[in-house]
Order: C-alpha cells, then sequence, then structure tokens
C-alpha cells in the first residue's frame, strides 16, 4: 500500500523514562515482562512516589562537558533524547538536512536552586529587613547561567547548539496540551505543506521538589504506595504519580523519507487537541468528538486504546466509562494505561504515547495489560492504535496511528 | 478561505483589529500619539524595592494594579485588555464567540517570592527541608487562583474561555521572538485552512524582582538609573542594555476574502514570515550574523518581495551593545547600499523591552506606521555609533509614505523571527 506524498510518518524516536533508555527497553518492560525493571522512588519526595529516570551516559548524546553545565535537568534529558531520535532517524550529523528541519518543543521549565531558595526562606524569617534580605541574596547568590537553564525555550535551544537543528523553533507550553499541540502543528505543517522534517517532544525531570511543590498546590498527586492508573482513579480522589521521560519524534512527510530511503514506524493519521472547562463528562465530550473525528479513517478495523488516563478520579473515571462503552460496541480493543508503569511525564506524556503507539505497529506487536480491575484486557495485534492525553488540568488530546504502508 | 492568493499560491492574512497596552498607556491611540511625541515610558520600579540593584528602572504597567500582583495575573489582564480593543475593531464574531483559533506569547510561570514566603510561613511543625515544608503547607491549601496561575497553560486557557476562541488555546515562548512567534502560527494556521481567523496574542507583566536578577546578572540590562527616560539608547554609541517592560499587544488575523466577505476594514496585510535558529550560543549570535540574515532573506522570499519594496525596518533594537551591532551588520549585509537611505527605528527606545509582548506590540506600531504615513523615532539617540551608520530616524518622528515593513524580534536561545507587514494590496 502507497500513501500520499505528504503525509505523515513517524522516523525517528527517541524515549527514555524508568523503563530504560530506548525502545527495545521499553519493548521488553511493555510487550514483554509487563513489568518495570525500575522501582518507584517513594523514600525520596515523601509523601509522593516518583517514577525515576534510568542512570543515562549523558557523553554520548551530549559531548561537551561546557554544554551539559549550561542546562538543567529537564533540559539534558530532552536535548539527550533529541539525540537519540535524530540518531534512530538516521539524520545524526546530517547537517544539510538538520539546518532545515523545524522543531517544535513542549516544555515548563523553572527548575530552581533549592539550597538558595531554603537558604533565603530562612534568612528571610529573621531578617530586620525582609524586602532588603531578599534582594541582596538574590542577586549574590543565583548563578548567573541558571536563568538560562529555567528558561523554557532553552531546551530547543540546546538542541540547536548540541545538535544543530536549525530551521524554526518553537517551544509550546501548557503542561500535557503542550506536547498535543506540538505534535498536532508539526503534524499539520506536514500534510499542508509547509516543511517536511520536524523534530518534536519534550522532556520532564519528575525528580524535583519545585515541580512537586506546585502540583501538591493543586491536590493532583498520588501518595503513598504506588497502584495502577485505573486503581488509583477508583480511590477517593485518585491522583497521578509523575515521572522522568523524555520523548522525540521525527516527523517526515512521505516523499522526504523515500526521496532518503527511510523506512518508517508508522503513519501519524491525525493529531487532534481540544479544551474543556471539565465540568462533569465535558472532557469525555471532548474525547468522543475527536473518536468521531479519527473513526473515517478506521476503515473497518478496530483500534486500540494507549490512553492517557492519570490516576485523577474524576477524569479517569470518565475516561474510562468513555472506552468501556465503546469496549462494549467493539469499537475499540485492548486498552492499556501507560502511565501505570511511566508515571506522567507532563509535557512529555503525549509525545511518549505516540512513541509508543508507533513503536507498536511498528513491531507488529502490542502491549500487556498492566491493570487487575478488568478494562485492560488481553488484545490481538492492532493495526491501529489511538493515544490519548488529558491534561490534569485542562486539555485533551488524542492521535490516530497506523501502519505507514 | 477565500480565493485570494499570495506569490505562492496562498491565502492572503489580513489584519482587521489591533490592540496594546504598554508603560505609556492603553489602547492603540494613545500608545501611537505618546510613541509619535518621542515620549519614553520607562520610570523607577516603584512596585519592589531595588536595593542592591544595578538596574533600578523598567517600564512597567503600574496603572491596571495599586497593590502588586502574581505576574501571570497581571499577564492576563494585559492580554485581554489588548485583545478587547483587537477584537473590537476587527467586529468579529460576538462578545465571548471569538470564531477561531487562539496563539499566545505567555512569559514562562513559577511561584513567585511572596507566594513562596506566604507557604513557608505556614510550615508550623512541619519537618524537612524548605520544599518538603512548603509541600506539606500547600497540601492544606486550598486556593485554586494561587495553583492555576502557576500552571504554563493557565493564562491562554483563561483568555481562550474569555473570547471564546475555538479548539486547545496553543501557549508559546521563543524568549524575545515570542510575540512575533505568536503571529506566525497565526499565519500558517490560516495559510493552511485550519482557521479563517486567529486572535494572536503577546503579554508581558513579569518584572519581578527575580526576573530583574537573572537579566542583571547577565549583563544584558542598562544601569542608566539617574536619568529613566534616557536609559534606553538603541543604536548610541553610549546604549549599555535594554530596559525591562510590560505590556501586551493584540492582533485579529484573518483570512483576506472571509474579512472582505463581512465588510471588515483591512488594516494591512502579514506578507511574509519567517525563523531561523542559531546554533552558536545560548544568549550570542553567531559572529558573522548568518542565521539573522537568512531569517531576513526568508521573510523576504516567503512575502515575494524586493529589497526595494521595503519601506522601514521596525528593529529589534534592544540597546545592547551586541543586538544593535548584530541587527545592524546583518541589515546591511541584506540590504546593502539600500540600508543607508532606509528608515530603522526602535520603539524599544520609548517602551522599553516588553520580552514575550514585544514582537506582537511592535506589529501593532508597524501596522500604524504604514495606516499613518508616520514613522516613530528612535528616541535617546544623541552620540552616533560610527560602526551603524543607519538613518535611525533619530529623536524626531517623520512623516514618509510606507507601504512595507520588516519587523525583527530575536531572542535568547538562538531565536530569530521576521516578520513582513504590508498595507492592503490596492
Amino acid at each position: 500500500m502507497s500513501g500520499a506524498a505528504n503525509d505523515v510518518l513517524v522516523t525517528g524516536i527517541g524515549l527514555i523514562s524508568s523503563l530504560g533508555e530506548g525502545l527495545d527497553a521499553h519493548w521488553q518492560a511493555l510487550a514483554v515482562d509487563g513489568a518495570s525493571p525500575t522501582a518507584p522512588e517513594t523514600e525520596k519526595f515523601k509523601p509522593f512516589p516518583v517514577f525515576p529516570m534510568v542512570p543515562l551516559e549523558l557523553d554520548r548524546q551530549i559531548p561537551r562537558r561546557a554544554d551539559q553545565r549550561q542546562m538543567e535537568t529537564w533540559q539534558r534529558l530532552g536535548t539527550y533524547t533529541a539525540g537519540l531520535a535524530l540518531a534512530d532517524a538516521g539524520l545524526a550529523g546530517d547537517l544539510d538536512r538538520l539546518a532545515r528541519m523545524d522543531m517544535v518543543v513542549a516544555a515548563g521549565g523553572g527548575e530552581r536552586d533549592l539550597a538558595v531558595d531554603g537558604q533565603i526562606l530562612e534568612g528571610l524569617e529573621t531578617a530586620a529587613d525582609p524586602a532588603s534580605f531578599l534582594n541582596e541574596h538574590l542577586a549574590n547568590d543565583l548563578r548567573p547561567t541558571l536563568f538560562l537553564a529555567q528558561l523554557s525555550n532553552l531546551l530547543a535551544g540546546n538542541i540547536s547548539i548540541v545538535h544543530k537543528v536549525t530551521g524554526s523553533s518553537r517551544t509550546f507550553m501548557g503542561e500535557e496540551i503542550a506536547g498535543v499541540s506540538a505534535v498536532e502543528v508539526a503534524a499539520r505543517r506536514i500534510a499542508a505543506g509547509q516543511g517536511d522534517l520536524f523534530l518534536v517532544g519534550a522532556a520532564y525531570n519528575a525528580e524535583r521538589k519545585d515541580m512537586l511543590l506546585s502540583l501538591a498546590m493543586g491536590r493532583t498527586l498520588w501518595q503513598g504506595a504506588p497502584k495502577t492508573v485505573w486503581q488509583r482513579g477508583s480511590a477517593g480522589e485518585g491522583g497521578m504519580i509523575t515521572g522522568s521521560a523524555g520523548a522525540f519524534l521525527v516527523l517526515e512527510s512521505r516523499a522526504h523519507a523515500e526521496a532518503r530511503g527511510r523506512a518508517a514506524y508508522a503513519k501519524l493519521t491525525g493529531v487532534l487537541s481540544g479544551r474543556s472547562r471539565r465540568g462533569p463528562g465535558e472532557a469525555a465530550a471532548v474525547a468522543s468528538r475527536q473518536f468521531d473525528e479519527l473513526s473515517r479513517h478506521f476503515g473497518g478495523f478496530t483500534p486500540a486504546v494507549l490512553s492517557g488516563a492519570n490516576g485523577i478520579a474524576a477524569t479517569t473515571a470518565e475516561e474510562r466509562a468513555l472506552w468501556e462503552d465503546l469496549a462494549a460496541d467493539e469499537r475499540v480493543a485492548g486498552i492499556r494505561a501507560t502511565q501505570t508503569l511511566i508515571g506522567n511525564a507532563i509535557e512529555a506524556d503525549f509525545p511518549i504515547r505516540v512513541a509508543l503507539a508507533a513503536l507498536a505497529i511498528g513491531r507488529r506487536g502490542f502491549y500487556l495489560p498492566t491493570d487487575d480491575t478488568g478494562i485492560e484486557r488481553p488484545a490481538e495485534t492492532p493495526s491501529k492504535i489511538l493515544a490519548t492525553s488529558w491534561g490534569f488540568w485542562r486539555g485533551e488530546g488524542m492521535a490516530l496511528v497506523e501502519a505507514a504502508g | 478561505m477565500g480565493k485570494t492568493r499570495d506569490h505562492l499560491g496562498r491565502p492572503v492574512v489580513a489584519v482587521t483589529g489591533m490592540g496594546v497596552v504598554s508603560s505609556l498607556g492603553q489602547g492603540v491611540d494613545d500608545n501611537w500619539a505618546a510613541l509619535t511625541a518621542g515620549k519614553s515610558g520607562i520610570h523607577r520600579i516603584t512596585r519592589f524595592p531595588t536595593d542592591h540593584m544595578r538596574t533600578t528602572i523598567a517600564g512597567t504597567v503600574d496603572f491596571l494594579f495599586p497593590d502588586e500582583v502574581r505576574s501571570p495575573v497581571l499577564s492576563e489582564r494585559l492580554a485581554r485588555l489588548a485583545a478587547e480593543e483587537a477584537v473590537s475593531e476587527s467586529g468579529i464574531g460576538a462578545p465571548g464567540d471569538f470564531p477561531g483559533m487562539l496563539f499566545m506569547a505567555v512569559p514562562p510561570v513559577e511561584i513567585e517570592w511572596p507566594a513562596r514566603r506566604d507557604f513557608f510561613a505556614g510550615t508550623d511543625g512541619a519537618t524537612g527541608d524548605a520544599y518538603d515544608r512548603m509541600i506539606q503547607s500547600v497540601l492544606q491549601l486550598n486556593d485554586p487562583d494561587t495553583y492555576e496561575f502557576a500552571l504554563y497553560g493557565c493564562v491562554a486557557d483563561r483568555i481562550a474561555d474569555h473570547f471564546g476562541t475555538r479548539g486547545a488555546p496553543i501557549g508559546l515562548s521563543t524568549a524575545c521572538a515570542s510575540g512575533a512567534s505568536a503571529i506566525q502560527l497565526g499565519v500558517e494556521a490560516i495559510r493552511r485552512g485550519d482557521t479563517d481567523a486567529a486572535l494572536v496574542i503577546g503579554t508581558d507583566g513579569s518584572v519581578r524582582i527575580e526576573g530583574l536578577v537573572r537579566f542583571s546578572l547577565l549583563s544584558a540590562l542598562s544601569t542608566s538609573n539617574d536619568d529613566p527616560e534616557k536609559a534606553s539608547r538603541p543604536f548610541s554609541k553610549d546604549r549599555d542594555g535594554f530596559v525591562m517592560a510590560e505590556g501586551a499587544g493584540a492582533l485579529v488575523l484573518e483570512d483576506y476574502d472571509a474579512a472582505r466577505a463581512r465588510g471588515a476594514k483591512i488594516l494591512g496585510i502579514v506578507r511574509g514570515i519567517a525563523e531561523k535558529a542559531d546554533d552558536f550560543h545560548r544568549t550570542r549570535s553567531t559572529p558573522d550574523g548568518k542565521p539573522v540574515i537568512a531569517a531576513i532573506r526568508q521573510a523576504l522570499d516567503d512575502g515575494g518581495a524586493a529589497i526595494e519594496d521595503v519601506d522601514y525596518v521596525n528593529a529589534h533594537g534592544t540597546g545592547t551593545p551586541e543586538n544593535d551591532k548584530m541587527e545592524a551588520m546583518s541589515l546591511e549585509a541584506v540590504f546593502g547600499e539600500r540600508m543607508k537611505s532606509l528608515p530603522i527605528s526602535s520603539n524599544k527606545s520609548m517602551i522599553g523591552h516588553t520580552l514575550t509582548a514585544a514582537g506582537a506590540i511592535e506589529a501593532v506600531f508597524s501596522l500604524k506606521t504604514i495606516l499613518s504615513g508616520v514613522v516613530p523615532p528612535t528616541i535617546n539617540y544623541e552620540t552616533p555609533d560610527p560602526s551603524i551608520p543607519l538613518d535611525v530616524v533619530p529623536n524626531v518622528a517623520r512623516s514618509a509614505p510606507v507601504s512595507m515593513v520588516l519587523s525583527n524580534s530575536f531572542g535568547f536561545g538562538g531565536q530569530n523571527a521576521c516578520l513582513l507587514i504590508a498595507a492592503e494590496p490596492a
């Protein structure tokens, strides 16, 4: 089967998480073992469990130590993962193509110097003139280059510097939906001929108390022993477990990939973003419309689902009901909530799931159930996979991934 | 999608409404009057104490809130006011029902010091380090506003809610090129036919103590504190850095034919857009200017324009020694001899550097330049820099017919964005 010249193909994937580095490690954990090789971190960030990043040899993708020092952890994770994706697509060092490769990154940012913050907060309690004390210590104690390690768009900036990706460079902000929009805009631009080669993705460092502080304010986090997404979603208010991860995709028009002789993992047939105010049923209504819109591409096949449910009770129950209804009608088969083993990597959440969908399509297999509450059942190998991401606060996204043909 | 096509066969993107807020005031008319009178909005910072600061001046917007508020609260208000003006001028849709997408440049957010202090102060009996204690404190807190305004998606989502834009809003940051990036995303969406209209906004209300310290530590800020109105001196030999500032710019972009069909007044056209990332350094440009030169050339190509078609350059013109030199050199490389007689001016000499908002605000002023036939000046130009032999429209506005403007925006992280803004086709 051949497709259209402007089909959006996934030709490179970089993926790192608590499950390991690279596609084989993720396949082993999710499709072969159905279990993670890494225990969740349950002590360092008490009362919150966190999925930690596996150890990485940063030098392999960020060879200059001076570059590593100029970044904070999330930027290192992202720059590293972007390098993996480029290498996987056969583009590492291909300066001509990299110079016109467009980039869309989803980013938060703002990793702080926790020690400096702590010293200042303690000092402020006893300072005679707190405002003056704050000014003096910020001016003297902050590392001058820390700002650059905090700025949202400096993940993209570091990818340009380290990997020489120097077409356009855009950074979207807005938690999970930023990751959805990043993939969506790149796909729409390829489909419309506004570019034929994109690097898209995000990275998240969950092992930081400053980010946990923001999330704790909304009481979004699960406390205590880790449970599966669906178990958390039916326990009181539920809660999410965040996870360190990076996911970058090389998206390419079919014409561009064929011209350079690259095979693709999969085709990204549609990517949709949406929003609701999250009144009861509103998120499911958005997702239901997205399902209907994508269903015209199903062509008689029943898609599997990689769900972005995060364990927060209200939305997890809503998403569960949506998929269970569709499964009862045999309109979907094989539902998996990947945050059970990877956690929520916020901006990287959707890119991770699109990557996993493309991997499963490319390897003609699927992932094992990791939950025993009845929704994740054994499934045939799907030829089409829906990937969703529902933000812990706002934003609903869905993609359809299928064989590249 | 209508039938009118540009030189590459794409839909034409019109501007049908615009709005602005800056330290000079609220609304396009007030801003334009001040700008063409050569008035500065830069003043001493009163929002917070500036002890121990090397820089004590900024172009903050102080007339909206009597007391210090969280940055995203001010950013949201600035954006809303600018967008209300733009949407109202365009006459599109109905209140709370904007028939198009939202692309919005917003400053990165974080928990700020007043909140951090409150959290820490509320930690009686809590244990662990400062962050453990604050976490224990906020778990008892029930304050949706504090929580939501600490999320990166909050400001854009609230604007989407207020105006009833379609789909998920796109919030973005490309540092000091953000406003231009928002416009580019809107233009691309209309050219693709994804939407007939787009609300594009750049907003920045983030002048706070830590932000001031951050730019100061990078030696980016002017320290000419004695005479605030004279501190921002783009293209002058004695320029010593930029002045942080706040504001918002908003534009309603529409498919040209759709705008005509509903009888809208066309204010201008976004004719060309371009972007080229730099891989040289996190804060400095490639010394030979290649990425900036490429971005300018791409903007001309994208707009199907020759160098003779450009009548005025709305400069990035921050007033840092490096930016202005690099910008001038790159323009000379592209425009050659013509650059000697091509007027170029920096709005930042008057409103300061509005950071995330700059590209959008300066796009509004570029359109006003076309509509009014008046080129705003570069003020505080008293000591010319012999290495920048340009017509910077020194100190006094000038009447001149302008039908096409090149507007530049550059940012940390190697961001280079250029817009080509033109009068409505005759």
